[in-house]
């Protein structure tokens, strides 16, 4: 029996868990139990990322997503949660509607993931094609063509795990210190990192805030007006 | 399921799991009434999408780093979470201020503009 490998172990047990409470979201009815099933599928989401290598992604998920996001979302779960609200049932003929929709989109989203695997793959394959085309005992050329290395017959290169944190502010700021020594010319396009798009979000965000707060303030203050005058 | 345990993850595992949370949340989209479980799976069709971006970002998942996307996919989830972030905020003020206006929360008795 082959050894276990842990990297696909912990992969499992996140996906697993993440999947799992993605659907309890779906099919529970109670919007409580919906928040928490919800948190504990990012914080699920969050070890995936982690176990990606992207270890500043994952702890920004947690801090932000479970920590910031879904803590507004229990909040608004906690404001509106009057008995009549707590669960509203869906009725029978759109559980099936959404059934098709969702099972068509898996059947097409599932096959296409197994897809990329291969998708390196498509050269060798050519050429296995014009090999089989040709008539036996035809010409060479073919097989050198087929000897030659393509992506899928490369071993994996092996990588190591580094902190992401510095790489990830650097580009924020505009330099992309692990492009520097890019040689290939396509790829040395994006070496003028985010700086454009750090600075639009960051105008966006605040937009946002004070819109979010003026938009929850202003009723509240009508209502008590209207208060007064009854 | 033995040997599922002792192979390496590649790519497309993370893509099955992405594409799971986000079908998911596009079912949760479409058939919650309660507004508020439609941005819950506003948050999952999002969530979904960032494990797609950190998956193709990974140097450990791709057969041939050259051929990922490194971190350019970890800086694009970054702004995927903040964005979130920013649309939950905007997305709970409406539903509160509609809340405070209809005493409901069920999506389908918003039809107030309804000809």
């Amino acid at each position: 029996m082959d050894p276990i490998n842990w990297h696909t172990l912990f992969f499992l047990l996140f996906a697993g868990i993440a999947c799992a409470f993605a659907l309890g979201v779906v099919f529970s009815s109670n919007v409580v139990r919906m928040a928490f099933f919800l948190i504990i599928s990012l914080a699920a989401t969050a070890g995936l990322f982690f176990l990606a290598g992207a270890d500043f992604v994952g702890a920004m998920q947690l801090v932000l997503y479970v920590g910031g996001t879904l803590v507004l979302l229990v909040f608004g779960v906690m404001l509106t949660a009057q008995s009549p609200f707590i669960s509203i049932r869906t009725s029978g003929g759109d559980w099936i509607l959404a059934a098709l929709v969702g099972g068509s989109m898996l059947a097409i989203l599932v096959p296409t993931a197994l897809m990329i695997g291969e998708r390196a793959n498509m050269p060798s394959a050519e050429a296995d094609a014009t090999t089989r085309a040709e008539p036996p005992g035809a010409i060479q050329p073919v097989v050198m063509a087929k000897e030659e290395p393509t992506v899928a017959m490369l071993p994996p290169v092996p990588v190591e795990s580094r902190p992401t944190a510095t790489n990830i502010g650097q580009a924020l700021i505009g330099v992309r210190v692990d492009k520097l020594e890019e040689t290939n010319e396509r790829k040395r396009a994006g070496l003028a990192g985010y700086v454009m798009p750090f600075e639009v979000i960051s105008i966006h965000l605040l937009v946002v805030l004070v819109g979010a707060a003026f938009l929850a303030r202003a009723r509240r203050r009508a209502k008590s007006r209207f208060a007064d005058a009854a | 399921m033995l040997s599922l345990l002792s192979e390496p993850v590649g790519l497309s595992h993370y893509l099955i799991v992405g594409a799971v949370m986000f079908v998911s949340g596009a079912v949760c989209m479409a058939t919650k009434r309660n507004a508020l479980g439609v941005l819950m799976g506003i948050e999952l069709v999002l969530n979904g999408a960032n494990v797609n971006f950190v998956a193709f970002g990974s140097d450990f998942l791709a057969r041939n780093p050259n051929y990922g996307i490194g971190l350019d996919g970890h800086v694009i989830a970054l702004f995927v979470i903040v964005l979130a972030a920013a649309e939950a905020a905007v997305a709970l003020a409406i539903v509160l201020n509609f809340y405070n206006n209809h005493a409901t929360i069920d999506v389908d008795k918003a039809d107030e503009l309804k000809g």
